[in-house]
């Protein structure tokens, strides 16, 4: 098999999470972006491992995989925290964090 | 050339020591043990100081018994530097020299402390005020004791400390705290010179003892010998209050009598009379050098009489009176072997006579309610009975009446210099006048005349504790020079080097001379002030230039003012210009330039986290680039 569909297709996902981040003001959309963004990078690893016969790539998606995981807990509870406290999850809202 | 054979040290003489320790840790125990001591303080320091004088005088007795070749003991202590090839050793040397200093020390130092102790009754810090005076004699007896010029440079520095803390003993008066750091800077001055004489002395010769610089001044080439000899000018001038650096002098009146009369009569100002003497190869070996000590002591021996003549303050006419003697000495001394005796026999005497004085006018003093201006004095001889005759024995001993102290040692010095130049001879002669002018009307205007007191002074005599020392010292003002005036220059021959000149009791025309000029400057002062002349409340104004010049003390503060003071504040103030502008400036300016730099990139930092995300996208798509190029490339 040739992973060039894998590919692209991989490439038009981290093209959509990456605009979705940067276009979207909700909090928990712009969220499903990276993780979108995310596995569109573990599908690439999955796709060139298997084209090149070795387990690195797949061994490396565990990694991201069990890294995605961690990031949605500390993630979901931070943008609820936002949320209850400021009744909305507009990224652009909150946007204290500078001089 | 005369290099002095020492012996080694017995019985008393190995325990020297003692003799400056005693003193030194009186004073450290009275400064640590708070108010512990404050009821019996006083009485230890009088005994700190007995104690130095009875060792110093039973080590005299031993040396009058030994025969003359082997009366200069040393006393090595222990090696006090030793690194590389660098070996100096602390240790004392005790020569015919150096004893009559300790005893001059000792003795009038134990007379000053039992004075003190009626003197300093009443205040507070009392017992303060003689662990100083215990540290003062202990510092000046490492001076004078010492066997080379490192540790005599210790006790120097430790003499200039006492006097620091002495002068500024009341320091809760401006004009004494002034006064104490004026004397302190202008002795740095000196200190400087003999900083670098002592510096010389170790680079040519590799050692500071006096043996090894006698030894080899004479291989000194006479540049060396000139600079040597005048770098000790210099820290003699200023130990000494000679010109250019007596400015300190006038104001150490500013402490308390018995100070005056220890720095006067027993320590600090003979110390550079010391210095020369002891250094008498170096300046044998350099003729300028030699002149130059002469010049500096007719010049200060006129300078100091002249303000002596102008003073209504009694401790400063004695001041002027100091000056001028201690000029006789540095004269007789840079006369060369001629006159070293001299110079010590006078500088004996003077601290007999001076000490007299100065207590005598602490006694005034504590009469009148301190009140130091001779214009409220007057008629005090009735009421002072002691305080007057041994003022009066004082003061026939200044003026050189014959028979009594200062007669003898100020008439040698006369003819010795008139011997050895005619000017030199002239100014002495001519400062014997002043003299007798400045003394005798110090004498009128104080004990003589009408009664000027303020309202409200009741003049009374001393108590016993301070009337004793005065009686002893006025002893001493009148029989000193007969006492020594024919052992003297024998005694200190094998230590000095002097040549033993013949003397007579029988005055020759100088002496005749001198005797007229003396009588001369007493009739002009009691034409002036004495018998029935009024003498006015407040100094009369006048033109007359002589004296302005010496109220104003020859103007020597403005000379220093224009010459030091003010330069040295000029160049302060434009340092403080330089560093305010263009230091602060330049580095303000780089803050300031950092500053709108980092104002500029802050905005960057705008909380929008999707702008946050575009950022790292463009980085990541940049390093991408990079990358992909440089696989490329």
């Amino acid at each position: 098999m040739t992973p060039e569909y894998y590919v692209y297709l991989a490439t038009i996902l981290f093209a959509l999470g990456t605009v979705g981040v940067m276009v979207r003001r909700n909090a928990l959309v712009a969220f499903m972006s990276v993780e979108l963004m995310l596995n569109a990078a573990n599908l690439a690893m999955v796709a060139f491992s298997q084209a090149r016969g070795g387990l690195d790539g797949q061994v490396a998606t565990f990694f991201v995989m069990v890294v995605a995981a961690a990031e949605v807990v500390i993630g979901l509870s931070i943008i609820i925290v936002i949320y209850r406290t400021r009744r909305s999850t507009s990224m652009d809202a909150a946007s204290l964090l500078k001089l | 050339m005369i290099t002095l054979e020492t012996i080694a040290a017995t019985g008393v003489f190995s325990v020297a020591w003692l003799m400056i320790a005693v003193p030194a840790l009186m004073a450290g125990l009275l400064l640590i043990s708070g108010k512990f001591f404050d009821r019996t303080g006083h009485w230890m320091a009088v005994a700190a100081s007995t104690t130095s004088f009875v060792l110093a005088a039973w080590m005299f007795i031993q040396m009058l018994g030994a025969d003359p070749e082997h009366r200069a003991v040393s006393v090595p202590l222990y090696t006090w530097i030793n690194s590389g090839t660098w070996k100096i050793d602390a240790g004392l040397q005790i020569d015919q020299l150096s004893i009559v200093f300790a005893l001059l020390i000792t003795g009038v130092g134990s007379l000053i402390h039992l004075y003190s102790v009626g003197y300093m009754a009443h205040d507070v810090r009392r017992r303060r005020f003689f662990a100083y005076l215990n540290l003062f004699v202990a510092a000046m007896l490492l001076l004078v004791l010492a066997d080379n010029y490192l540790v005599l440079f210790v006790g120097w520095e430790g003499v200039g400390l006492a006097s620091y803390l002495l002068i500024g003993f009341w320091q809760h008066k401006p004009s004494a705290a002034a006064a104490a750091k004026k004397a302190f800077v202008m002795n740095r001055v000196g200190d400087l010179g003999l900083t670098m004489a002592v510096m010389s002395m170790l680079a040519l010769f590799g050692s500071s003892s006096f043996e090894a610089v006698n030894a080899g001044a004479a291989k000194l080439s006479p540049g060396w010998a000139t600079a040597i000899g005048l770098f000790l000018l210099l820290g003699a001038a200023g130990k000494s209050a000679q010109v250019p650096l007596q400015g300190w002098l006038l104001d150490a009146m500013e402490g308390p009598t018995p100070v005056s009369a220890l720095i006067h009569a027993a320590t600090m100002v003979t110390a550079g009379v010391y210095l020369v003497v002891r250094s008498h190869e170096v300046f044998e070996m350099s003729a300028t050098a030699a002149t130059a000590v002469v010049i500096v002591g007719a010049v200060t021996l006129l300078a100091g009489a002249w303000i002596g003549t102008s003073k209504d303050d009694i401790k400063k006419v004695l001041a002027g009176s100091t000056m001028s003697q201690i000029g006789y000495m540095m004269l007789a001394a840079g006369i060369g072997p001629a006159g070293y005796a001299f110079a010590i026999f006078h500088l004996l005497t003077h601290g007999f006579f001076k000490a007299n004085m100065f207590l005598g006018a602490g006694s005034v003093m504590h009469a009148m309610d301190d009140d130091v201006d001779m214009r409220h004095y007057g008629a005090l001889a009735k009421i002072l009975p002691y305080t007057f005759y041994t003022f009066a024995m004082g003061y026939l001993a200044i003026i050189g009446f014959p028979f009594f102290a200062g007669y003898f040692s100020k008439d040698h010095i006369i003819e010795a210099a008139f011997e050895h130049n005619l000017w030199a001879g002239v100014a002495a002669l001519v400062g014997a006048g002043i003299t007798a002018f400045y003394m005798t009307r110090l004498m009128l205007m104080t004990f003589a005349g009408q009664k000027r007191w303020r309202e409200g002074v009741h003049p009374h005599e001393s108590p016993k504790v301070m009337t004793v020392p005065l009686v002893v010292l006025a002893i001493f003002s009148v029989f000193g020079g007969l006492l020594m005036n024919a052992w003297i220059q024998e005694w200190l021959e094998p230590a000095v080097g002097n040549h033993v000149t013949e003397i007579s009791l029988v005055p020759n025309l100088i002496g005749w001379l001198t005797l007229a000029v003396v009588a001369a400057g007493v009739a002009i002062a009691w034409f002036v002030f004495g018998g029935k002349r009024t003498i006015p409340d407040v100094a009369p104004a006048t033109r007359n230039p002589f004296t302005v010049m010496g109220r104003n003390e020859l103007f020597g503060n403005t000379v220093n003012d224009v010459l030091v003071v003010q330069p040295t504040m000029m160049a302060a103030r434009g340092l403080t210009v330089a560093d305010t502008k263009a230091i602060d400036g330049g580095a303000n300016g780089l803050v300031t330039v950092f500053n709108g730099l980092s104002t500029q990139v802050r905005r960057l930092q705008n909380g929008q986290v999707r702008t946050y995300a575009l950022t790292m996208a463009l980085g990541a798509v940049a390093v991408g680039v990079v990358m992909i190029l440089s696989q490329l490339g």
